[in-house]
């Protein structure tokens, strides 16, 4: 009974792999920011494609991993945010990059009423709901004759040629505009792919990271135990609105071409989506980033091969949702019980050799 | 008098909506699934009835008794292999499974059709009409509300009336229990989505004689479906008719106003229903 008051517990959350992965990741972060640098425009490209999906993936499994709101309907934020972009851009004359953030709150806003009909359906039923309102917000779009109506509109080119950051990108690598807009808006889906990935661990390691996960497993525990677990879903959806209408946004300034039919498809945004999460791994912030790698790997193989590409992606996600429902992350996270985002919370320090269980600390 | 024909179009057309929905509310009534795939199950039969009735110059109408026993075979098969091991208490698996057999299926009919429209022909069928009053209404609508209310009588005579729909109704109460009376839970819920899959192939024979039909269509029927089942009030059978009607209706005003509103006017209907009774207008269940 000596040494228990002078031995302190901690909680911790870090383990020795994520503090080494950390310095990784650093580095990673570091020589992708320096990309421009050495990489040609068609790899900014593919990168660009990869980490929009990234993000989409991301706000997809906050809503379905860990807030249990399986959404096949979130390709209603990306055309949102997308549509709210070319209007801000072409009927109010804003700068993209700066219309970009407004149609991701303008996401946001959009979310509010549509999660006031969406909360009053259960599971799978809310699942089917939300693509209903992708549905009506994809067919009122189409209505909206100045910004091209059923056929889509394309972004005014001197828009996208006079943004002033395009300017200083351009004179900064001695690129022509077409050049400098791969960069900058390779840069603008880095840093929102780094934000999305740090606001989700923040959240996750938070109080209100806690309650969503007790919420997931047990939503009448969780309860019970004081936790509103309607206001953090929520909330989730929400964030997840923002997030996914900023990255709509920034995919069309990209594109500079809209229509509909694309930017509601629901093959792209929420397919696509979907199967990068469950690949990867459902409920873990690395599951994404493994499967949008995954993901990546095969649509460069088997690109050629048109609907034999989705056909086998669907059979993958089968296979893996009923025999591996953790993904490819999961099972490697099983067997070597590394994580390098890691959530769980551990009781350290204390005396190590305590063989008095059932003590003040038992 | 447009407007009384703009509600009996509407309400032939909610048939065909009762019809898509009857097989989403029977599996979802006794094993709580929601398959994703339903649509796309519709267009598959489709299809099927499509290849029988041109391969074996079969009439649409026989082909579709021929296809009945292989979609039930498939379902069955469906459920019992793939879909038995989905369920739980856990959402996600169900609907994760269900959304990629959707994408399988609707890439599978891409790849062995191809993306072209079709249609299954029942020659001047498709173009008769009766008079009912000053309305002309045509035969094939009729015929479709028809085969809505028989699917629906009989799927109501085979829960109350047999000892398949005893097994049916306990199971959906309590399968452990059931289980203890010698039902066995994983074969009554493959035999259900087998009985759902011959309702998808009668409401495949409308879809594909009355309109045009293509491989991506499944969808748009799935979401119909599930909004004539909420719009009804989960657990009812004659509720989901009226939710399909309401849809249709909806639909018909809506494409008077403008053809561009068609699709839009039945979803406003919906969230309508949603608002003001969220439990839709005939509830029976508490899920």
């Amino acid at each position: 009974m000596t040494d228990v008051s002078t031995t302190r517990w901690k909680v911790e959350t870090r383990t020795k792999a994520s503090a080494t992965f950390a310095i990784v990741a650093a580095l990673v972060i570091l020589i992708a920011f320096a990309a421009p640098l050495f990489a040609s425009r068609s790899v900014l490209q593919d990168l660009f494609f990869i980490l929009t999906m990234l993000v989409l993936a991301q706000n997809w499994n906050l809503l379905a991993g860990y807030a249990g709101l399986v959404s096949v309907g979130q390709q209603a934020f990306v055309g949102f945010g997308a549509y709210a972009m070319f209007a801000l851009v072409i009927l109010g004359g804003l700068d993209p990059l700066i219309a970009i953030l407004f149609a991701g709150i303008a996401s946001a806003l959009l979310a509010i009423p549509t999660a006031f009909f969406l909360f009053r359906l259960q599971g799978a039923y809310f699942a089917i709901g939300s693509w209903v309102i992708a549905e009506v917000v994809r067919l009122t779009l189409a209505q909206w004759k100045m910004l091209g109506g059923g056929t889509g509109t394309s972004l005014p080119r001197e828009a996208t040629r006079d943004m002033p950051a395009l300017k200083f990108v351009g004179e900064l690598f001695g690129v022509k505009s077409s050049g400098a807009g791969d960069i900058l808006t390779y840069w603008l889906a880095l840093i929102l792919a780094i934000a999305t990935i740090g606001l989700a661990y923040r959240l996750l390691r938070s109080k209100q990271g806690l309650g969503l996960a007790a919420v997931r497993d047990n939503q009448e525990a969780a309860r019970s135990v004081g936790v509103d677990a309607r206001r953090m879903k929520t909330l989730v959806y929400l964030a997840a609105a923002f997030g996914t209408g900023l990255a709509g946004a920034l995919i069309y300034v990209q594109k500079a071409r809209i229509s509909p039919d694309a930017a509601f498809s629901v093959v792209d945004w929420t397919a696509y989506v979907i199967f990068i999460v469950v690949i990867g791994g459902i409920g873990t912030i690395e599951g994404p980033i493994v499967g949008v790698i995954v993901f990546y790997i095969l649509q460069s193989l088997l690109a050629d091969y048109g609907s034999w590409y989705l056909l086998i992606l669907g059979l993958i996600g089968i296979v893996i949702m009923l025999f591996a429902p953790r993904g490819l992350w999961g099972l490697f996270a099983e067997r070597t019980g590394i994580q390098l985002f890691p959530v769980r919370r551990r009781l350290t320090g204390g005396p190590l050799t305590s063989s008095k269980k059932g003590g003040p600390h038992g | 008098m447009a407007w009384l024909d703009t509600i009996i179009q509407g309400i032939l057309l909610g048939g065909l909506y009762a019809l898509f929905a009857a097989g989403l509310s029977l599996v979802f009534g006794i094993m709580r699934l929601v398959n994703l795939a339903h649509g796309d199950l519709i267009v598959l039969a489709a299809f099927l009835i499509l290849v029988l009735a041109s391969a074996l110059g079969l009439n649409p109408f026989i082909a579709a008794l021929v296809a009945m026993p292989v979609m039930f075979a498939i379902g069955w098969a469906l459920q019992f292999y793939l879909l038995n091991r989905t369920l739980g208490a856990d959402i996600l698996p169900p609907l994760l499974v269900t959304f990629g057999l959707s994408v399988v299926i609707q890439n599978g009919l891409l790849e062995g059709f191809s993306a072209d429209s079709r249609r299954i022909s029942i020659g001047g069928l498709e173009s008769a009409s009766v008079a009912l009053g000053p309305i002309n209404v045509g035969v094939m609508p009729l015929l479709t509300l028809a085969s809505a209310i028989a699917v629906i009588i009989g799927l109501n005579q085979l829960f109350y009336r047999t000892s398949l729909g005893r097994a049916f109704r306990a199971t959906s109460d309590d399968p452990v229990t059931a289980g203890l009376m010698g039902i066995q839970p994983k074969r009554i819920f493959a035999t259900a989505t087998g009985i759902a899959m011959v309702v998808v192939t009668i409401a495949a024979l409308y879809l594909g004689t009355r309109s045009n039909f293509d491989p991506t269509i499944g969808p748009a029927r799935l979401i119909y479906a599930f909004e004539a089942v909420i719009i009804g009030g989960l657990g009812s059978l004659w509720g989901t008719l009226a939710g399909g009607i309401v849809i249709g209706i909806a639909q018909t005003f809506g494409a008077a106003i403008n053809p561009e509103w068609q699709i839009l006017a039945g979803h406003l209907a919906f969230l309508l229903v949603l608002l003001v009774r969220p439990r839709g207008l005939f509830p029976r269940s508490v899920d």
